[in-house]
């Protein structure tokens, strides 16, 4: 992997330190007038999703981190392993709970998501910002309800719980935005 | 189709050719003299935290100024008296939020003037140009060892190498690997812990820089601090001044320290500029300071970055 001279570094960059795989979030080129210059960092750990500040002096050289972003398709759950295929190559990725973490609740088979790999090994699955899933299970639906009022608590296919307008009855499919897991609208079948 | 167009704003180039209009008046209504040096030099500054652009050509090798102090100085050895330049200045490997590899300093000398007296006219110039909204801001004097003491707890002018590198490592924010170089340890603290935490809306007057980092200053009588202070706006480095050194064999003397360090960090040589040691000896006794000009005007029109007072950066010149 190549390595990165602190004058290459951008936010996004990806960086190995101490063993880790990092993003560069934010960098700042600090110096005095007479004096050295440093870079002061912000990087995210891409395994732990925590942000820490770092310095380098300028000009000193950091090892890159062999991490792409992919688009997958998401096939199935084995009980351990989420399965997904490349479509280009259909090539397949297992990832395991760690990996997947609260993505698990919006993963519904062949929808589109992003991984990201770190030599080859999966990191990260981002679900798409919306999907549409079915609903197992919410009070029966309040007839003529439609405009507003409360919501109440809905569990979807997925064993994901989202609140729902009152109106929206058992089996019904809903769009909800992955980012907040917040319902956003009925789906017609 | 690239992108030509300019960084800053129409509006604000016309509030940057106010700007500069407001120091040459404010220079002209003090009898200082407007200069202009050439900035494509046959020596470099050996400073080794400065890094000069080289420039081939015909078969020799130029520098592009990285101040243009030692040709000032030379002019005011030559009997000039109070003299100013405004003058874009080059310093590779700098570029971020503060800085761009070519910037606009300003930079003056007063003949008989102290530091206090210099520094004092480098507020009373900040404060006087724009919309005068840095004359609303309270200046704070301060010297360096008890800003140091009193924001780290260490005494910089005293502390051993040990104590600066667990004070370095005491910080919240990591330090990297430095070598056994007591200026390293304290430009990081400086850098990283000190100055962002001067007091923002204030203008902070830091004097008494270490011996160690003196450069073209006088020493103070203490042998151990210099006649050397520093302008910041907030925590933003604006200014620095020196009551400069007219002692040759004193400044050779540093010229080499500074290439024996260049040496030591791997990074290029520079011949010694023998035409500015040749002219010391008749310099009058004397005080500059150099200002950046983008910088402050970023101050004065609010900008949070640099760019957004240039009309191109380096990166879209």
């Amino acid at each position: 992997m190549a390595s990165y001279s602190t004058n290459e570094f951008r936010g996004g960059l990806k960086i190995m330190l101490d063993g880790d795989p990092f993003a560069i979030v934010e960098n700042e080129f600090v110096k005095p007038g007479k004096g050295q210059a440093f870079n002061r960092v912000k990087v995210r750990n891409l395994l732990t999703g925590r942000v820490v500040e770092r310095t380098f002096k300028s000009g000193e050289s950091v090892e890159g981190a062999d991490v792409v972003d992919t688009q997958m398709q998401y096939l199935y759950n084995d009980g351990d392993h989420w399965h997904f295929m490349d479509p280009q190559s259909y090539e397949q990725l297992a990832a395991d709970k760690k990996v997947v973490g609260d993505a698990a609740l919006w993963l519904k088979e062949e929808d589109q998501c992003e991984l990201t790999l770190w030599n080859g090994e999966p990191i990260q699955v981002v679900p798409p910002n919306f999907v549409e899933l079915r609903i197992t299970e919410t009070d029966p639906g309040l007839r003529g309800d439609t405009a507003q009022g409360g919501t109440k608590p809905a569990t979807l296919d997925t064993g994901a719980v989202v609140k729902v307008p009152l109106f929206i009855e058992p089996g019904e499919v809903i769009r909800v935005d992955t980012r907040s897991g917040e319902y956003v609208s009925r789906v017609k079948d | 189709m690239q992108d030509w167009r300019p960084c800053a704003t129409n509006r604000t180039l016309a509030e940057r050719a106010a700007l500069l209009a407001g120091i040459r008046a404010f220079f002209a209504a003090r009898g200082v003299l407007e200069v202009d040096t050439p900035q494509l030099c046959a020596a470099a500054n050996p400073d080794p935290a400065l890094d000069s652009f080289r420039v081939p050509a015909h078969g020799r090798e130029w520098f592009l100024a990285t101040s243009p102090e030692f040709a000032m100085k030379r002019l005011l050895a030559a009997g000039l008296g109070d003299i100013y330049q405004l003058a874009h200045v080059f310093r590779a490997g700098e570029a971020g939020r503060q800085h761009n590899p070519e910037f606009m300093l300003l930079e003056w000398y007063r003949r008989g003037a102290t530091l206090e007296q210099v520094m004092d006219e480098t507020v009373a110039l900040v404060q006087s140009v724009g919309d005068g909204r840095l004359r609303l801001y309270p200046v704070h004097r301060v010297e360096y060892r008890d800003l140091f003491c009193r924001t780290l707890g260490v005494d910089p002018i005293d502390a051993s190498l040990q104590t600066l590198r667990d004070c370095a490592h005491a910080q919240p924010v990591p330090a990297p690997a430095l070598s056994d170089d007591h200026n390293l340890w304290l430009d990081w603290l400086m850098g990283v812990c000190v100055q962002p935490a001067l007091p923002a809306g204030t203008l902070t007057l830091v004097s008494g820089y270490p011996a160690a980092q003196a450069a073209l200053a006088e020493l103070r009588e203490d042998g151990v601090t210099a006649h050397r202070c520093e302008l910041f706006c907030g925590p933003l480095e604006l200014a620095n001044g020196y009551r400069e050194l007219s002692d040759s064999a004193e400044q050779r003397t540093r010229f080499e320290a500074e290439i024996a360090t260049r040496r030591a960090r791997g990074l290029a040589e520079f011949p010694l500029d023998e035409r500015l040691l040749s002219a010391l000896p008749h310099l009058p006794p004397c005080s500059g300071v150099a200002l950046g000009v983008d910088r402050l005007a970023m101050q004065l029109l609010g900008a949070q970055h640099l760019e957004e007072v240039l009309s191109f950066t380096a990166d879209n010149a």
